[in-house]
């Protein structure tokens, strides 16, 4: 692998017996895993191609048990990684072997549903799925829906921003969150936000949605609960091409609808989707959209006639709509399996994550297969095609001398594509330590020292996470310098505009 | 004071390589209509950002649009408009409760103050919605943080730190905003004479309905009775906006009518352009604008509002009108003139359930003296001192606006 994380310091690893000890007096003693066996659990996250064994795991289960850590870290300047379920597709809790592992999956408990007042209080280790199975029975749900939500955990989700197939209408992860509590580096607990909308003052809880666990430890999250629509109903829309596919989604969104999920997958996809397990997918077409509109029946009903009509304009040549709850749900397991699909026929695949102005496709897309050529690997295309967000499913064997460097470089390559078409390195999965070298491509070097500068009004030694996101680790003193040029305007010629 | 008319990013670097070398701190305008929002500012020169105008970028098909931060706001809408779509967030027009020219602002304006209206409880305030910019940080950097794409999570947030920051970390020079589309219809179901906590109680059962209300709002008879002409008035009003296919909307309101019968009566329905002036005239807090007094503006939870306002009552505030917005979350709070505003009482009320409250008009010698943010805990108040300190170590943006320590 030709990834290059910071090297462990000497006087950390030197330090170990002695912070293990400190560590039991925290917590109870099986909380802290030492012993190499048992630290294999956590080599890594579900960027399985980096591998590192932690120096130690914590397992705390209160507040004042991560506080303490936090304190203790800051003390003995060890360095910390957040991790939730582990399943990130960036490697964002991967460990550092001089480092304390933080693995909040004991904070799982939904601590108080507000039905009033449309929100849950939870702890960071909850499955995202486990919120809406805890809420479901009163006809609500929480909307961030990502492919991973049976194990993905609601801290980690924060960290990440984490998406879905319905966040084009019902947003993402920062758009369905109230309140957050966190403790910094250090110790100090913060509550941001609660049960009310907006912030006194910065938007701290924003900035910690998505800043990948550099930031702070999230203890808690209240997350905003919605009334599952009254109805939803799938459409499937087959095409002779991609383009066709992509234009239809366009004129959707250009007619002024809005689905509940719009999604696309390409030939390549489709058929490993339907292979896995049959859901009734259109195997003869280049390209899927997937439509699902949710609303009243009557609302619904007219929707599905209105779309349809779209994608006939579109030339699709395959249109099924669902006429079940059953019905619908076999439309989305294709779709939702599409990952470990790909995976069947892999044997093992790396996950790109780019989102892209949604004119573009056709462009990168046809860039991709010249890729694939010359590159040597296949590529399959999953698509949340209503926001842009590309997941393209790089094949590669990773028994195979060569193999992952080579999907690396692909995978490279169509990020820098998404980046030229005005697109972004990833819309949901995250930097972490996989598209970090990559962030020049999108960012000039003030940027980049700009969001390291928030980062040191955090966590000023760089303890929590680092490695991860940014591409060299600039120290807190240098960026806060200040180099003023110029100086004085020439006065008095003001205005001078 | 000199008012400094920059067109790009370069020109704002000179100003501020200036006010570094100089230590003068600068104060940031666009039209002005928000200048007596937050605490009044210590500044030797204006930058109006009104030179930096232009729609760069708008592809309705994508929902997106790209302009600079002095641009008109009224352009944008016009705009948007003449594609049937919107900033769906509803963003608040200050004219009218700051005594400014109504429709005025910027766009830019709009981001740095956070803005939104009644829709705010389903389509979110300008965070949710800002998904770049480019800026010139006090330190005289310029820097971009997100894109033109809906979804993105390369690098930290920071358009969410730049909406609600008041100009004090950063001056934007280029925003780009998520656009939806317009509702094809609306309608407005009023129900009237109820008192304040049984209208909570119709608004949180009615926002637990899964008839996807886009506003919910209770005007007691005072406030009511204080609509511009031609909108009902006279006993109080609880409003609930249907928006959607009018296929949608015409069932749904048959749904809500037929749930709260019992409960509520009958009501009296707002259609189209009606139901738009009605939430229009919440939005920009007509019913208290008139009034010789002090606004606060107070968010907590929405089954908590109507309790703040009477224990805030209770403590013997003089309070001459309120309503409430987002199903009872927000409450617009009128009180009469005093020297502090009666910031201990009114916050005290919204601490014990949680939330903030923001004087949101008063006099600057009102202003200067009273914390018009709500206060924070000191961790967190220092936190956020160290997020100013890395943007603008000087304190040369917008100095004192949101803080006397900054």
């Amino acid at each position: 692998m030709s990834l290059t994380m910071p090297k462990p310091e000497e006087a950390i690893l030197a330090n170990r017996a002695r912070l293990i000890e400190r560590l039991r007096q925290i917590l109870p003693h099986d909380n802290v895993i030492d012993e190499e066996r048992e630290l294999r659990a956590y080599e890594c996250d579900a960027l399985t191609m980096y591998r590192q064994l932690p120096l130690v795991v914590a397992l705390p289960e209160t507040v004042p048990q991560v506080s303490e850590i936090m304190a203790l870290a800051k003390e003995m300047n060890v360095k910390v990684v957040p991790r939730g379920a582990g399943t990130s597709l960036s490697g964002g809790s991967l460990p550092l072997g001089d480092g304390i592992l933080l693995a909040m999956g004991k904070f799982n408990k939904v601590l108080e549903v507000d039905y009033a007042n449309r929100c849950a209080r939870v702890q960071p280790g909850v499955a995202n799925l486990a919120i809406s199975k805890a809420v479901e029975h009163k006809g609500f749900y929480y909307a961030p829906d990502p492919s991973s939500q049976i194990a993905c955990s609601i801290g980690g989700n924060v960290g990440e921003n984490a998406g879905g197939v319905h966040c084009l209408k019902y947003g993402l992860t920062t758009n369905n969150i109230l309140g957050l509590e966190v403790v910094l580096f250090g110790g100090e607990v913060v509550q941001l936000g609660g049960k009310h909308l907006d912030s006194e003052a910065y938007d701290l809880m924003g900035l910690m949605t998505g800043s990948e666990g550099l930031l702070a430890v999230i203890t808690e999250v209240t997350v905003r609960i919605l009334q599952k629509p009254q109805t939803a109903r799938g459409l499937l829309l087959g095409f002779p091409t991609v383009d066709n596919g992509a234009d239809c989604v366009a004129a959707i969104i250009a007619q002024g609808i809005i689905p509940g999920g719009l999604e696309m997958m390409d030939k390549m996809a489709i058929i490993a989707a339907d292979d896995f397990q049959a859901c009734g997918y259109p195997r003869d077409c280049e390209s899927l959209v997937i439509c699902e509109l949710d609303g009243t029946a009557s609302e619904v009903d007219h929707l599905i006639d209105v779309v349809s009509e779209i994608a006939r304009g579109q030339g699709a040549t395959y249109i099924k709509a669902s006429d079940s709850e059953e019905e619908r749900l076999q439309f989305w397991a294709g779709r939702k399996n599409a990952f470990p699909a790909v995976g069947a026929i892999g044997p093992d695949y790396l996950c790109m994550d780019g989102t892209i102005p949604r004119g573009q496709l056709s462009r990168v897309l046809k860039g991709m297969q010249e890729m694939s050529a010359k590159h040597g690997l296949r590529v399959a295309n999953v698509f949340h095609a209503g926001d842009g967000n590309l997941h393209p499913l790089i094949l590669y064997d990773a028994n195979k001398p060569g193999d992952i460097e080579k999907a690396e470089a692909f995978g490279a390559d169509i990020l820098k594509l998404c980046v030229e078409v005005g697109g972004v390195l990833t819309g949901e999965h995250g930097v972490g330590v996989e598209k970090r070298d990559l962030m020049h491509t999108m960012f000039s070097e003030v940027d980049l020292e700009t969001q390291q500068r928030v980062k040191c009004a955090f966590d000023p030694e760089h303890r929590l996470n680092p490695g991860k996101v940014f591409p060299t680790l600039n120290r807190c003193a240098e960026l806060g310098m200040m180099h003023v040029h110029g100086g004085r305007l020439p006065f008095p010629d003001i205005p001078r505009f | 004071m000199e008012t400094l008319l920059p067109k790009d990013e370069k020109d704002l670097q000179e100003v501020f390589a200036a006010a570094l070398a100089n230590e003068e701190p600068v104060d940031v305008v666009g039209q002005g209509s928000k200048s007596a929002l937050g605490r009044p500012m210590i500044a030797q020169r204006r930058i109006d950002s009104q030179a930096m105008t232009g729609v760069s970028l708008f592809e309705p098909a994508e929902l997106v649009l790209t302009a600079g931060a002095g641009t008109p706001l009224r352009e944008i809408v016009n705009l948007l408009d003449q594609q049937g779509q919107q900033l769906a967030f509803e963003p608040i027009d200050y004219g009218p409760l700051l005594g400014r020219e109504p429709q005025s602002g910027t766009i830019g304006g709009l981001a740095a103050t956070n803005a939104s209206g009644p829709r705010r409880i389903k389509a979110g305030a300008a965070r949710d919605h800002l998904l770049g910019f480019k800026a010139v940080s006090g330190r005289g950097d310029v820097f971009k943080s997100g894109g033109r794409v809906m979804k993105n999570v390369t690098g930290y947030d920071l358009s969410k730190l730049m909406t609600g920051s008041y100009g004090t970390l950063a001056v934007l020079t280029e925003v780009t905003f998520k656009v939806l589309p317009k509702a094809e219809t609306e309608e407005t179901l009023l129900f009237t004479g109820l008192e304040d906590a049984a209208a909570v109680a119709v608004m949180t059962e009615a926002s637990g309905l899964p008839h996807e209300l886009s506003s919910l709002a209770h005007l007691p008879a005072a406030s009511a009775a204080a609509l511009p002409d031609g909108l009902p008035m006279g006993a109080s009003l609880t409003a609930l906006r249907l928006e959607g296919p009018a296929v949608s909307v015409a069932k749904r309101k048959d749904d809500v009518i037929a749930h709260f019968k019992a409960a509520a009566g009958e009501p009296e329905a707002l259609q189209g352009l009606a139901s738009e002036r009605f939430w229009a005239a919440l939005r920009d807090v007509v019913p208290l604008a008139r009034q010789d007094a002090q606004v606060w503006r107070l968010s907590t939870a929405p089954t908590e509002g109507a309790a703040v306002v009477e224990a805030i009552r209770a403590a013997e505030v003089p309070v001459t009108g309120w309503f409430y917005d987002w199903a009872g979350g927000l409450v617009w709070l009128a009180v009469e003139t005093a020297p502090h505003a009666h910031a201990a009482a009114i916050r005290a009320a919204v601490e014990t359930v949680g939330g903030h409250a923001t004087l949101i008009r008063a006099d600057d010698d009102v202003r200067g003296v009273t914390p018009v943010f709500h206060p924070q805990p000191a961790a967190l108040a220092a936190l956020t001192a160290r997020i100013k300190n890395s943007f603008d170590p000087a304190h040369i943006l917008n100095r004192g606006r949101m803080r006397d320590d900054f």
